[in-house]
This record gives structure tokens, C-alpha cells and sequence, in this order.
């Protein structure tokens, strides 16, 4: 990963409520908001040499900065989002349009289906897991599989508060999983526990899990991640990871966090 | 039909990440039931599987339900098409593409609902009336010019048999044929399926009859008293046979012989040869056998207690057939029609020694119908099994002891 699309959070606030975090009452502190974003972009560039696209922040497009939901690319190829809820399918031209004028060979869903892109399809080389239930239908992924030439493997997402598979799975780049089980059904674990030998599964405690421990970027030995997460960090650095526990706690008013802020280009 | 259906596909990496099995799951959860069809399995890790899914409920309400727990897992309603109609371009003649029939439960879709076909029966056409609001199958000698008929093969649905709930050898559905198999238990559900019948048939219930379409076998090896005793005690509604059948049943009512052999020594009488024509000659004399019971001249035996109990009686004449008797139909497809007008409402098939009439009764046949096939030659079973009967079972034994069984089963003193 060379490459990370994000929005400044110049107009990031709370404006509506979609996600069991999001509360209207709840005001977004702007400076300190805009002085984390700069924070762990800082990270991203001086730390761990990443090239950052900054797409431009939009007034009345508050969510805009959580670009891992403006799609998904797969090389040349962005498959533009379609969100479930009107508030964010604003959004939508803005992705579509930056998506374009890069160059990139755009395709988008079809209609009577929802896909939040990166941040209900991620994955290892081979094999992608798709969240579903929650916001992106399942009926994305067999379209996907078949453009792609990828396994698709969905799995269900049975707690509200972990609304994309972003914010409760996260793959690491030496073939581990860093995950929450409770945000999946006993199904969804079993499948998890079939396709990745269970020594490679890093459990996230409950209470770390509710932090946004797994809403984390990892690029080769480094995993960027919301800070208060000391047993994620302890599994991770027991893992050879070089942890960046950054605080992002102005973001999760809104129910996102690193991850969440970043969409991979390539 | 007493069961809702839908039918849904399900696509993608549905084995590895548990979504079918999730499906599936929770369709029995919630009090359905499923027929798993077409399941192909993707060939690379990167291929997708499908499956399609046929899920009955009880309801309508309960379908629905489990169609709106499914959907979210990526079930989708298949959006079939209409099946397609053409007209019958001249009496007796199915436009070139007909829909042939099974012996299955089927339905068609008009105007995206799916409708029942009435009568169904093995090798039919389907002819849909002008509204659209109903579809029966026909015949091929019986549609008329206009008539609107089923073509191709979209919008039809053939449902596969239920396993029925009653635990009896009905249950199993297979039509293996066996001399070697024990008998007794076959007899036992046979018989226990006809109490049950008659009495639902007393209580005037539509479906219960008990038809028995048999041979002349059934006087040759001892079977008429046994018969004559489940036609007068109720057993038996309808009866299907040949002119031989009711030749040799008033031939040993008037002179004691089957074939002019005496019924209780065996041995051959003088000109014995000549009872049975001498039999039909008597009652084209008195004109019917009605006539020949009222009046007192046929007084016992199996169209003697055909005519009291008012059992109607169907019978089917042959290219051999001497005389016939007054009322035998002589013109086979007249013969099939009469014989098929006496289907609705039969609960239970008894074909006993009979090859020609056991086939012809079986076409007749839906699936749905418990039916018993009864003779000492297992070809006659199994024929009836490879022409598509496979519902039958098929019991190898002499048409005599089977039906002194049967009633001694339902408590005939013998």
C-alpha cells in the first residue's frame, strides 16, 4: 500500500444520526478534530512514507471524511459506494467524480442494492470477507466475485454498534486477523475459524473492541490504530507489529476511526 | 394444494461461508420446509456456487415470513416467466410444442401467479380456460379448436411428492418389486388405509374412495367371495374391469364354474367351456346386468353386490372379449373416458391381477394417490413402475390370497 485517499475534516461534524454512536447532542470539538486528523496523517507520511491523495471536504457533506466508505478500488478499477442511508448517498457524485477525473475505470452498483465499499470489503490476497446486514447487501458480492475473479466470503453482522466489517475485523498483513467475535453470528465465526488457523486469530477485548481497536490500518509491520487499546497493541506487538496508537476520539462521536478515515488506492 | 411455495436462488461463496447452511436453517426454524435444486458448486475457490431453493410453509403468512428472514442472506424470489399459450388449431390436434404432463402435483404461472392444474394425470395436455383463472389437463383426442394450451416448458412447475405423515408402507414411496418381501405387514396398512377410508367415505368426506380395477384371475384363484364381502361391507367404491371379470363372476353364480371349471373340486364339467357364453348370452338377454340382479337371476357374487351397494362399475372391453356383456364400453378411448371420470375423489388404488387394466388405471393415476399393484406374474408391478407409475407398490402374490387376506384383515370370518 502505497497510496491512501483521505478528505480533511474541515466540515466534519454531526448532523444527523445513522450509527448507534452518532448523537446530534454530542458536538464535535473542530480544532481538536482537524489537529487528530493532521496527527495521524502525519503518521502516515513521515512514519511510514505513505503518499496521501487529499480529496476536497464539501459544506453539508460531513461524513465525506471517512473515505474508506467512498468505494472500492481494485487496481484501475473503483467501484463507486452506494449507501444505505440517504445522508451519506450525497456523497456519492463527489467519490464518482474524484474516482474519474484520476482515471480510474469506474463501476457502480446496481440498482436496489447498497454497497459501503473498503468499509464492508476487505481482506488477504485471495480471499475477501463482505460484510452485510448492517449496511452493504449481500447480494453485492457474487457481482463482485465474479468482476474481480476474488472469493467473496460474507459475513454477517449481528451488532448494530459494529455497523461495517471495518470496525470489528481488521487483516493483518502477515496473514493474521485482528477481530472482535461478538460482532459476528456463531456461523460467521465458525467461518473464520475454518479459513484462518486459529493461532493467527488476535482477539479484541470487549472493551477495546468498543474503542475501534480493529478499525485499523496496517501497512507491512505497522498498524496504525485508535490509542486506549493497550491489550490490541500488546497482541500486535507479541506479533512482530509496530503499533501508532493515535488519539481519534473526536472521529468516534461519529463511529469511525483510522480505518475508517482512509481508503486504499493501491 | 395445502402447501405455499416460492422458489429462490441463492448465489456467491454460499458452502464455505455457511450461507446456505444458514438458509436452510432457518427456513426449518421457522416451520418450513425446502427442496434443494440445482446446486452447483463452484469449481474454483474464485467461483461462485448457486442454489436453488423450493421452500413450502403451511401458510401463506408463514411463507412470507421465511421469505423475509431469507431475503437478507442473499435469497432472491426467481422471477420466472409466464408459461406460454398457444391455440389449438384443430379438434384433436395439440399445436406442435405441447406441454406433456406428468402425473405430479403442477402448477402454471399467468399473469405471474401461480395457478393449479385440475386433474392432473400422466401424458396430458394442459388446456387453460379464456380468464386465465383456471387450467385443467386433457387428452389429446379430446381438445377442441381454439382451445388454449400449455407450450414449452417456462412457467410450469412440477412439485415433487410430499413424504406423507403416515408412517405405513405408503410412506416409502418406492415401487420395488419382490417376491422374497414379507407380505403381512404390506396387507396390514393396505387394510388399515381402507377402514380408514371408509369410514371418512361414511362421513361423506369427497376423497376417500377406495377404486379396485382387477382381473378374471380374482374368480380363477378364489378371490370372489372375499370381493363380493368388501363390496357389501363398504370397502370398495369403485370397480374397474373387462368383460371377463363380470362374465366369470355370474358364470359361477349360475352354474358354480369359472372358465367351466367347478370353484370347489376343480375338476373340468362336460361342456364347461360354454358356461361363460352361455352366462352372457343370458344377460344380453335380460339386457343388463342391473336387469339380471333386480330380477333375481344373478343373486350373489361381486356384480351382484356391485349393483346393491350402487358401486359404479367401469367396464372396458378388449379385441378378445366375447359378447360383451351389456354395458362393457367397446370403444377404448370412450372406455378411458369413462374410467377417468371416476378419478377425483379416489383415496386409494387396489390393481389386482390384471395387467391390461392395472396399466390403464395406473395412466390414469395422480401421483398423489396411494396406490397397490396385486399379481402373481412381478413383470406386471414393474411395468407399471417403468411407465411411470413409480408411486405403486408392488406386491407379488395370487390375486385369491391377497383379497381373502385383505378381508379377513378387516374381519371377515372365513
Amino acid at each position: 500500500m502505497s497510496r491512501l485517499l483521505v478528505c480533511p475534516p474541515d466540515f466534519f461534524g454531526i448532523e444527523y444520526e445513522i450509527n448507534p454512536w452518532m448523537r446530534l447532542s454530542n458536538r464535535v470539538d473542530h480544532e481538536r478534530a482537524a489537529s487528530q486528523w493532521q496527527t495521524l496523517m502525519g503518521i502516515f507520511e513521515q512514519d511510514l512514507g505513505i503518499v496521501l491523495e487529499r480529496m476536497v471536504p464539501i459544506p453539508g457533506l460531513p461524513d465525506l471524511v471517512f473515505t474508506a466508505n467512498a468505494g472500492l478500488v481494485v487496481g484501475h478499477t473503483a467501484v463507486v459506494s452506494h449507501f444505505r442511508y440517504p445522508e451519506r448517498q450525497r456523497e456519492e457524485a463527489h467519490f464518482e467524480h474524484w474516482f474519474r477525473q484520476q482515471g480510474y475505470e469506474v463501476m457502480t452498483v446496481e440498482a436496489g442494492l447498497h454497497f459501503e465499499g473498503a468499509g464492508d470489503l476487505l481482506g488477504f490476497s485471495d480471499t475477501w470477507f463482505g460484510g452485510y446486514r448492517q449496511r452493504s447487501d449481500i447480494g453485492m458480492y457474487p457481482i463482485l466475485s465474479e468482476r474481480f475473479q476474488r472469493e467473496i466470503i460474507p459475513l454477517e453482522l449481528i451488532d448494530g454498534r459494529f455497523y461495517h466489517l471495518d470496525t470489528c475485523l481488521c487483516p493483518l498483513s502477515g496473514g493474521e486477523l485482528l477481530y472482535f467475535p461478538a460482532a459476528f453470528d456463531h456461523d460467521g465465526r465458525e467461518v473464520l475459524a475454518a479459513r484462518i488457523p486459529t493461532e493467527r486469530h488476535l482477539v479484541v477485548p470487549e472493551h477495546e473492541a468498543l474503542k475501534f481497536a480493529c478499525n485499523a490500518v496496517c501497512v507491512e509491520k505497522h498498524v496504525v490504530l485508535p490509542a486506549g487499546c493497550p491489550t490490541t497493541e500488546g497482541l500486535l506487538q507479541e506479533r512482530g507489529y509496530d503499533t501508532h496508537a493515535v488519539q481519534l476520539d473526536e472521529f468516534m462521536k461519529s463511529g469511525g476511526s483510522a480505518k475508517c478515515l482512509t481508503l486504499a488506492l493501491d | 394444494m395445502s402447501t405455499y411455495h416460492e422458489t429462490v436462488v441463492l448465489q456467491g461463496h454460499i458452502i464455505d461461508s455457511l450461507i446456505l447452511a444458514k438458509v436452510l436453517d432457518r427456513i426449518v426454524m421457522m416451520g418450513g420446509t425446502f427442496d434443494l435444486q440445482d446446486v452447483n458448486i463452484g469449481k474454483t475457490r474464485e467461483q461462485s456456487s448457486s442454489a436453488r431453493i423450493v421452500i413450502r410453509a403451511a401458510s401463506k403468512a408463514f411463507l412470507d415470513e421465511i421469505l423475509n428472514a431469507i431475503q437478507p442472506h442473499g435469497a432472491l424470489i426467481e422471477r420466472g416467466t409466464d408459461c406460454r399459450t398457444e391455440l389449438v388449431p384443430d379438434d384433436g390436434i395439440l399445436p406442435d410444442t405441447f406441454y406433456a404432463t406428468t402425473h405430479l402435483p403442477t402448477q402454471i404461472r399467468i399473469a405471474g401467479r401461480w395457478l393449479d392444474v385440475d386433474r392432473i394425470e400422466m401424458d396430458l395436455a394442459i388446456v387453460v380456460n379464456e380468464e386465465g383463472s383456471a387450467a385443467h389437463a386433457i387428452p389429446m383426442g379430446d381438445v377442441r379448436r381454439g382451445d388454449r394450451v400449455i407450450v414449452g416448458r417456462e412457467g410450469i412447475r412440477v412439485i415433487p411428492l410430499q413424504r406423507p405423515h403416515e408412517r405405513d408402507v405408503f410412506g416409502f414411496m418406492e415401487s420395488q418389486v419382490s417376491a422374497e418381501r414379507p407380505h403381512g405387514h404390506i396387507i396390514a396398512d393396505i387394510a388399515t388405509r381402507m377402514r380408514q377410508l371408509r369410514e371418512r367415505h361414511r362421513q361423506g368426506q369427497t376423497d376417500a374412495k377406495v377404486l379396485l380395477a382387477g382381473g378374471p384371475a380374482i374368480i380363477h384363484a378364489g378371490g370372489r367371495d372375499a370381493l363380493t364381502w368388501l363390496i357389501e361391507q363398504g370397502f370398495i367404491h369403485i370397480l374397474f374391469c373387462g368383460n371377463a371379470l363380470a362374465a366369470h363372476d355370474m358364470e359361477a353364480d349360475l352354474y358354480g364354474t369359472s372358465l367351466g371349471y367347478k370353484l370347489t373340486g376343480g375338476q373340468p364339467l362336460p361342456h364347461g367351456h360354454e358356461h361363460h357364453l352361455r352366462t352372457i348370452n343370458r344377460i344380453r338377454t335380460i339386457g343388463s346386468i342391473e336387469a339380471a340382479v333386480h330380477s333375481g337371476v344373478v343373486k350373489q357374487g361381486i356384480m351382484a353386490a356391485c349393483v346393491r351397494q350402487t358401486v359404479p362399475v367401469v367396464m372396458a372391453g378388449t379385441i378378445r372379449d366375447d359378447g360383451p356383456l351389456p354395458g362393457v364400453i367397446t370403444d377404448s378411448v370412450h372406455a378411458q373416458q369413462a374410467m377417468r371420470a371416476l378419478i377425483p375423489g379416489v383415496g386409494l388404488a387396489l390393481l389386482v391381477a390384471s395387467t391390461l387394466h392395472s396399466i390403464a388405471t395406473g395412466n390414469l393415476l395422480p401421483a398423489t394417490i396411494p396406490t397397490v399393484c396385486v399379481d402373481i406374474n412381478p413383470s406386471v408391478p414393474t411395468k407399471l413402475a417403468d411407465r411411470g407409475s413409480f408411486q405403486a407398490v408392488g406386491l407379488v402374490m395370487d390375486a385369491g390370497s391377497f383379497l381373502t387376506e385383505v378381508g379377513r384383515t378387516l374381519g371377515r370370518l372365513v
